[in-house]
């Protein structure tokens, strides 16, 4: 019995316990609400089922996950541009594509040129956000609001604030799937980002001196490490996942909305960063508990359609699911049902510890 | 140094990865067409998958008749008025001014009607028309209002960004004896006579139309079985939303109809595509499909096939209906195609009767205080012509490439 207990705390201790328990907890909830929620099948050569939507649709806040993390760890602030620099990336190639149309049947240029000139403006906007914030010392999410605002402007005027059409097969691709294989394609994209940046973060000691100069960027700077570059990098990075995430949202309808692509992207992004045990206030950092984090958020927006939740009440089940999330998450909860309990408590811990 | 050359090792290793990734999809790209054959050869086993000509084919022999037809239509449909709503009233003597407030430029839509009414108060024709662009800001209208009533301009006309808050400017217009006309979005006023005239979309109407077709369509088809219908609506609170909406609940609740689900796709083409994609998972006899705007339609659609089902117009052999709204090029060529069944139109083209309001009031007639734009409804298939709304017909166009190079958006 008391074994049993001190296991768990021990369980407890991992500090991805709490964003692995809340992902199952939402998950759970399904199967007494939606039977058939765990369902996959294939369908018409394809994987077909709620599960699939959540890791499909869950790829591209995963994505950008990856960079919100890093952005949080070494700055202690947020990156609230990531779906204005999603919709700029997206402007680009869908303009570069089309020739400066609205809607093509064939590309008007190599697809590959402009995906790399897409990714290139999207790390451009990313070094924009880096140099505010770690040369000029602007506070991160004022820095970053400059894009937030500016770039669907920015993407508008690519576009001439028109819905610009990519009607070829290839361009639809990375939004669907690739010819015959089942699995949805932004699924690949996702686990090959999440592959690179784990193999960075461990094979390279980047992961350290982010965390370092998130810690305390004076003391980094003793020990020789430059927090300028390295705050400078990870929104570079930042950037360049908003363009990736860019990519897959412009695939899967295949044109350019500049309005809409990425909206109120940013907060979910922040959000997946903080229910996977992550401090917004910078240092330490769980890349896996970001990714949990991210795939939490899309599960409960994907249980809630499949509940029949309707869409304009879709944000305030968010709300409640994401704060109690929160709350079972903040140790300052457990301290104060620690007080209340008092003394019963007291007595459990010192057997369990006598034991 | 060491630093850096690792930032760009890190770089070029995601970019690179990317592309790899890209070029392997990018040459096995045509498969997915192939996919889609085994629906089509289910919906060939069926007899009466003979009945349904291809849609095109007929669309396409009788299209000069069909495209009078539609002329001819529109022209009786304005009992009032005895020019053609989408003729110009010319300005015979001297120029009259008219200032133009506009909310912005944020759709294609939005881009058409400004071009509209730009194109109609040209100085040919006799106007000195002053255009303010407000970008999305009331504040923006409010001084536009006021500069046009230093400029003292003969007419103002007032598309306004919201409902609210309108009362002390139109005040103002009303004190300086300028009259102003409303259009497409309507204010809310305590006194309605400070405005001269309010013209716009009947959203409810244009539902009523859109359920009115697939009656009269399944009708013409000789389809008795269930109906099972989503609705995907517009962004909640929208008045498009609202009034589409309502039109479709009531004529659900009239006919009988099974509504599967009720979602709103916020107008995007995303967000219509994952709602539907999850709608399709719940149920698995939906045979038609409503969506409340042209880009929700696409996403449903893409939703649609990738589940392996099929849109058009056979419903009786396994096709979803597939419903839509506002009648951009882009969803227009989808009606053509036959993907989208039904397509019915939100006019912007209010230049015209715009000069022909104000050469009414010009002439000392008044207005009707609310009056509504005419709309059309396009169908590629040619099973319906004429639908009947509360006692009222309505000419659905037969869509052909003629009529769809002829419209103006």
């Amino acid at each position: 019995m008391t074994n049993k207990a001190v296991s768990l705390k021990e369980l407890r201790k991992h500090r991805l316990f709490m964003p692995i328990v809340c992902l199952i907890v939402v998950l759970l909830i399904n199967l007494i609400k939606t039977p058939n929620f765990f369902a996959v099948s294939i369908n018409h050569g394809v994987l077909y089922g709620y599960i699939i939507d959540v890791i499909n649709r869950g790829s591209e806040l995963a994505i950008l996950a990856i960079g919100m993390t890093l952005v949080a760890s070494s700055s202690g602030g947020t990156d609230i541009s990531v779906g204005a620099i999603a919709a700029v990336c997206a402007a680009v190639i869908t303009n570069i594509l089309s020739g400066g149309t609205d809607s093509v049947n064939e590309f008007h240029a190599p697809f590959l040129l402009a995906i790399i000139a897409g990714l290139l403006v999207a790390v451009l906007c990313g070094m924009w956000n880096g140099f505010l914030v770690a040369s000029l010392k602007i506070q991160p999410m004022v820095a970053t609001l400059i894009l937030y605002t500016a770039g669907r402007g920015i993407a508008q005027l690519i576009t001439r604030g028109q819905i610009t059409y990519i009607r070829v097969d290839a361009y639809k691709v990375l939004g669907s799937t690739i010819g015959n294989n089942p699995v949805p394609t932004p699924i690949y994209v996702a686990i090959f980002m999440i592959i690179i940046a784990s193999l960075f973060l461990r094979y390279t000691a980047f992961g350290l001196y982010v965390q370092t100069v998130g810690i305390n960027a004076k003391a980094a700077r003793l020990v020789g490490l430059n927090p300028v570059k390295i705050q400078f990098i990870t929104y570079m990075i930042c950037g360049l996942m908003a363009g990736i995430a860019g990519v897959i949202y412009s695939s899967r309808i295949y044109s350019c909305d500049a309005n809409n692509i990425g909206l109120n992207v940013e907060m979910d992004a922040i959000l997946a960063v903080a229910l996977g045990g992550n401090s917004l206030a910078g240092g330490r950092f769980s890349l896996p508990g970001s990714l949990i984090g991210a795939y939490t958020i899309q599960a409960l927006t994907t249980s809630l359609y499949a509940m029949g939740v309707s869409a304009d009440q879709l944000p305030v089940y968010k709300a409640i699911v994401v704060v109690i999330i929160v709350a079972l998450q903040s140790p300052e909860l457990y301290k104060m049902l620690r007080k209340k309990t008092g003394a019963q408590k007291k007595t459990v811990i010192k057997e369990v510890t006598q034991a | 140094m060491k630093r850096k050359a690792l930032a760009l090792f890190m770089c070029t290793a995601m970019a690179a990865g990317l592309m790899t990734g890209c070029g392997s999809s990018g040459a096995k790209s045509e498969a997915p067409a192939a996919s889609e054959a085994p629906a089509a050869s289910e919906a060939a086993e069926a007899p009466a998958a003979s009945e349904a000509p291809a849609a095109s084919e007929a669309a396409a022999s009788e299209a000069p008749a069909a495209s009078e037809a539609a002329s001819e239509a529109a022209a009786s449909e304005a009992p009032a008025a005895d020019t053609p709503a989408n003729e110009i009233a010319k300005n015979d003597g001297e120029a009259i001014s008219v200032g133009f407030a506009q909310v912005g430029a944020e759709s294609d839509w939005r881009t058409a009607s400004t071009e509209s009414v730009k194109s109609a108060f040209s100085e040919e024709n006799g106007y000195n028309l002053i255009f303010n662009d407000a970008q999305q800001k009331q504040e923006n209208q409010i001084k536009a209002i006021r500069d046009f009533i230093s400029q003292d301009v003969d007419y103002i006309i007032l598309d306004p960004v919201t409902e609210t808050g309108w009362d002390q400017p139109l005040q103002e217009a009303f004190d300086a004896g300028i009259p102003v006309i409303i259009v497409d979005r309507m204010v809310d006023v305590k006194d309605p006579s400070l405005y001269t005239a309010w013209i716009g979309s009947d959203f409810e109407l244009e539902g009523k139309k859109a359920c009115g077709y697939l009656k009269a369509y399944l009708d013409a088809k000789g389809y008795t079985g269930d109906v099972n219908i989503v609705d995907i609506q517009g962004t909640i609170g929208a008045s498009a939303q609202i009034g589409r909406t309502k039109g479709f609940d009531d004529a659900a609740k009239a006919n009988g109809w099974n509504v599967v689900a009720q979602q709103t796709g916020e107008f995007t083409q995303a967000k219509g595509q994952e709602v539907m994609e999850s709608i399709l998972k719940q149920s698995d006899n939906i045979n038609v499909v409503y969506c409340e705007n042209d880009n929700e339609a696409f996403g449903a659609r893409d939703a649609i096939e990738a589940a392996g089902k099929k849109v058009g117009s056979d419903i009786a052999n396994g096709d979803i209906l597939l419903m839509s709204f506002d009648c951009t090029k882009a969803g227009l060529t989808d009606t053509l195609n036959g993907s989208i069944l039904v397509n019915t139109e939100c006019n912007p083209l209010y230049g015209p009767v715009l000069t022909q309001m104000i050469q009414k009031l010009k002439a000392g007639e008044t207005l009707d205080h609310d009056t509504y734009i005419e709309e059309a409804q396009f169908s590629a298939d040619d099973s319906v012509t004429s639908i009947n709304v509360d006692g009222t017909d309505y000419p659905v166009t037969i869509l052909t490439q003629e009529v769809l190079d002829a419209r103006a958006y």
